[in-house]
C-alpha cells in the first residue's frame, strides 16, 4: 500500500463518517482582517479558524471542545454560512454549500439549525411562545392553514415536554429550563437533520442541565438528529458525545472518540486540559496527580510559532517552535497534530 | 484536616448563627437568607454550594454587612475571632472589611479599577489599613504580585487592568485580598468567568495561599468538582438555608438530603457511565420571593408528607460532623 493508501485506510478506521457523512468540512479557514486608523489599513489577520478538518457521521454527537480563543464558536458559525468563510469547503448532505448565496442557502437552512446558549437572551421577550416556535414555518411558508399551523406547535411543545396549554404565555413567564425547550422546539419546526448546539446547557442551573441534556439526547434518538456540540464542561461533552474534536487557537489537536479520549488523552494539550477538570468525588481527587499547565491561552492575534501549544508544553522540542504539526491518524484510529507522535 | 481541626476544640474563627437576611424588592419582602448558622475554623476552606436563589452569596456579602440600602439583616449573630460584627460601627466595620476579611469576586474586571494602575491599586489598603508610606507600600506590592506568580510583577506595577488576561486579574485581586494578611478570605464563584486550565492555577494559588498563611476560606460555587477538590467542609443551600453541611468526604460518600442527592446524582462527572440518561430533580428552583411555607424543597422532593409542607425543618446533627435539616425519610 502507498503511504496515502495507509493513511486514508486508518482515517477510515478513525472515522465513522468516512462513508456517507452529514458533514464535511474540509481545511475551514475563518480569518478577520486587523485594521488600523482612519483608512482602515490591514495591519494584521487574526486566524480564528486556521484549518480545520472534521466530519460528521448521520446521527452521531461529535463535539467541539476547548477554552476561549480556540475558535469552537466560529467553526460552528461557518458552518451554518451565519459566517464568512475565508478558504475551504463545507459540504452538507454531499452539496458544497461554502459559496451559496443566501438565497441558494434558504432551503439548505431548513436542515441545519441552531440551538443557543442563553435562552434569556435568545427568545423575542414581546412574542408569545406559540409564536416563538411557530416563526421559522412562517418565514419558510410552511405554516399551512391556521389549524394545521396550531397542531404543528403543539406537537412540537409536546415533543420537548412543554403543555400545549402554555402556547400563548410569554418568555419571561418560563424557568430558564423551560425557555431551553422553547429554542429547542423553535429549532425543530423545520424538520431538521442538523443542530448546531453552542453551550446549550451552560446557563442553566445544575439540577436542571441534567433535564435538557437527557431531552437532547432523547430527541436525538427519536428524530435521528445529528448534533454539533459546543462546550466547555467536559462532564457533560463526556456524557453525550460519540466523538470529539479538542480545539486549540484555530487548530484541531486532537480528534477520536469519546472513551479513547478521555480514557487516555494523548495530544499534551488534551491531557491538561483534562487534567484540570475537578472530578465530583473528594476520594479520587485527594489521589489524583495534580500537575497543573503552566501560563494562559495566548491571544488569537499574535500566536505562538510552529505548534501554537508549544510555550505551555511541558514535552516540547526544538522542531515544535518551528514547524506546525498536521493532524494524522495513528494506529488506534484517533487523529493527533503533535511532534510527538510523528 | 477539618476533622483535626474540629477535634482540636479550638473556637472557630467565624461562627454565624441564626443569620436572617432581607432586602425590599418591587415584588414586595423577600428573605434571600432564612436562619443560617455556620462556622469556619482558621485554615480550613468551607464550600458554601447552591445553585442560583440558594441565597449562598447573599450569605457572604451578609458577613461584610455589604447588603446594600435594600437590604437588612433581620436576625442572628456573625461572630468572628470572637468580636460580633453586628454591633460594629460603620467606621469599624471598614476596619475589617478588606483587613481582617478579604473578599474575591466573580468579575475580576468590575472589581478592579479601570483608570487606576495595578501598583496604585494593590498597595492601597496597605496604606488605609496598614499606615504604610506609598514607597514602603510599592515595595511591598510587588512581594504580593511575585508570590501570586505574576511575572514581572515590578514592571507590572504600573499596568491597567486592562492589559492582564482574565485569570492574571484574578492573581491581582488575590494580591490584594493578601494584602492586610487577613484571617478570612472569601471567594465569591472566584473562577467561573475563567477557563478551565485557568480555574486550576487560581483554584491552587488560593489554597496553597491559606495553606501558608493559615488563613480560613469560604468558597463560594455551584460547581461540584471544584468543590471536591477544594474543600474541607461542606454547607449546601437551598431556597435562603443551609440543608445540609459534612465533611466533603463525608457528604459525597454519604449524602443524606434529597437535594444533596438529587444534586450528586444529576452531575455527569469525568468517572461516571456516559450516554445513559442522568437522574433530574423535577421541577424548578425556588423563587425567594413565593417561597412554600415548609420545606423550600417539598414540591420537588420524592419523600415529601404532609410535615414537610406545613413546618422548615430545622438543621439537626445526624452524626459526627454532619447536619441535616430534613424530617426524614428513612
Amino acid at each position: 500500500m502507498s503511504e496515502s493508501a495507509v493513511a486514508q485506510a486508518a482515517t477510515a478506521a478513525a472515522d465513522p463518517a468516512a462513508g456517507d457523512p452529514l458533514l464535511q468540512v474540509d481545511d475551514l479557514k475563518v480569518h478577520f482582517p486587523v485594521t488600523e486608523g482612519l483608512l482602515k489599513r490591514q495591519v494584521g489577520t487574526i486566524k480564528a479558524v486556521d484549518g480545520v478538518s472534521f466530519k460528521l457521521a448521520r446521527g452521531e454527537t461529535f463535539s467541539l471542545v476547548g477554552e476561549s480563543g480556540c475558535g469552537k464558536s466560529t467553526t460552528a458559525l461557518a458552518v451554518l454560512r451565519m459566517q464568512t468563510v475565508t478558504a475551504g469547503r463545507i459540504l452538507f448532505e454531499g452539496v458544497d454549500v461554502t459559496h451559496h448565496s443566501a438565497a441558494r442557502m434558504r432551503p439548505i437552512r431548513r436542515r441545519m439549525q441552531m440551538v443557543y446558549q442563553d435562552p434569556f437572551g435568545s427568545l423575542n421577550p414581546r412574542m408569545k411562545v406559540s409564536a416563538i416556535i411557530g416563526e421559522p414555518l412562517v418565514i419558510h411558508g410552511l405554516a399551512g392553514d391556521r389549524e394545521a399551523h396550531r397542531a404543528r406547535i403543539r406537537e412540537l411543545m409536546a415533543l420537548v415536554g412543554l403543555l400545549p396549554d402554555m402556547a400563548d404565555r410569554y418568555p419571561h413567564e418560563f424557568s430558564g429550563g423551560q425557555r431551553q425547550r422553547i429554542g429547542i422546539a423553535r429549532s425543530l419546526a423545520l424538520d431538521p437533520s442538523l443542530l448546531v448546539c453552542d453551550e446549550p446547557v451552560s446557563a442553566l442551573d445544575v439540577s436542571i442541565q441534567a433535564q435538557v441534556v437527557n431531552l437532547m439526547m432523547d430527541l436525538q434518538r427519536r428524530l435521528g438528529l445529528t448534533y454539533l456540540f459546543i462546550a466547555h464542561d467536559l462532564s457533560v461533552v463526556r456524557h453525550i458525545s460519540n466523538r470529539v474534536a479538542v480545539m486549540y487557537l484555530g487548530r484541531i489537536v486532537e480528534i477520536a472518540d469519546r472513551d479513547v479520549l478521555f480514557n487516555a488523552p494523548k495530544h499534551p494539550y488534551t491531557e491538561a486540559l483534562l487534567a484540570a477538570v475537578p472530578v465530583a468525588n473528594p476520594e479520587i481527587e485527594a489521589n489524583r496527580a495534580q500537575q497543573i499547565i503552566k501560563g494562559e491561552v495566548p491571544s488569537v492575534r499574535n500566536p505562538p510559532s510552529g505548534c501554537h501549544f508549544h510555550p505551555r508544553c511541558v514535552h516540547a522540542m526544538p522542531r515544535c517552535r518551528v514547524e506546525s504539526p498536521a493532524l494524522r491518524p495513528r494506529d488506534d484510529g484517533r487523529l493527533i497534530a503533535c511532534h510527538l507522535y510523528d | 484536616m477539618s476533622e483535626a481541626i474540629a477535634a482540636s476544640g479550638a473556637p472557630a474563627l467565624l461562627r454565624v448563627e441564626n443569620l436572617s437576611v432581607r432586602f425590599r424588592t418591587d415584588r414586595g419582602m423577600v428573605r434571600a437568607v432564612d436562619g443560617v448558622s455556620l462556622h469556619v475554623h482558621a485554615g480550613e476552606t468551607l464550600a458554601i454550594v447552591g445553585e442560583s436563589g440558594s441565597g449562598k452569596s447573599v450569605t457572604a456579602l451578609s458577613l461584610l454587612r455589604l447588603i446594600g440600602d435594600n437590604g437588612e439583616i433581620e436576625q442572628g449573630r456573625i461572630l468572628f475571632d470572637g468580636v460580633d460584627l453586628g454591633r460594629l460601627s460603620g467606621a469599624e466595620m471598614r476596619k475589617v472589611r478588606g483587613n481582617r476579611i478579604a473578599m474575591i469576586f466573580q468579575e475580576p474586571m468590575s472589581s478592579l479599577n479601570p483608570v487606576l494602575t495595578i501598583g496604585k491599586q494593590v498597595a492601597e489598603p496597605l496604606v488605609l489599613h496598614q499606615g504604610l508610606s506609598w514607597q514602603a507600600a510599592r515595595k511591598r506590592a510587588v512581594e504580593l504580585l511575585a508570590r501570586v506568580s505574576i511575572p514581572d510583577p515590578v514592571d507590572r506595577l504600573d499596568s491597567y487592568p486592562h492589559h492582564f488576561s482574565g485569570g492574571m486579574r484574578q492573581r491581582v485581586m488575590i494580591a490584594m485580598a493578601l494584602a492586610c494578611d487577613p484571617k478570612l478570605i472569601i471567594a465569591d464563584e472566584p473562577t467561573t468567568a475563567l477557563d478551565v486550565t485557568v480555574q486550576a492555577q487560581i483554584l491552587a494559588l488560593l489554597k496553597a495561599l491559606t495553606r501558608e498563611t493559615g488563613a480560613a476560606q469560604i468558597l463560594i460555587t455551584h460547581d461540584l468538582g471544584v468543590v471536591a477538590r477544594y474543600a474541607d467542609r461542606v454547607a449546601v443551600m437551598y431556597g435562603g438555608r443551609v440543608i445540609e453541611s459534612a465533611s466533603a468526604r463525608e457528604l459525597y460518600a454519604n449524602p443524606k438530603h434529597p437535594y444533596t442527592q438529587g444534586l450528586m446524582a444529576s452531575v455527569p462527572s469525568l468517572d461516571s457511565d456516559p450516554g445513559r440518561p442522568l437522574q433530574t430533580i423535577p421541577g424548578q428552583p425556588p423563587d425567594l420571593a413565593n417561597l412554600p411555607p415548609g420545606c423550600a424543597f417539598a414540591p420537588r422532593c420524592a419523600y415529601a408528607r404532609d410535615l414537610c409542607r406545613q413546618g422548615k425543618p430545622p438543621l439537626e446533627s445526624i452524626g459526627p460532623q454532619h447536619e441535616r435539616a430534613c424530617y426524614g425519610y428513612e
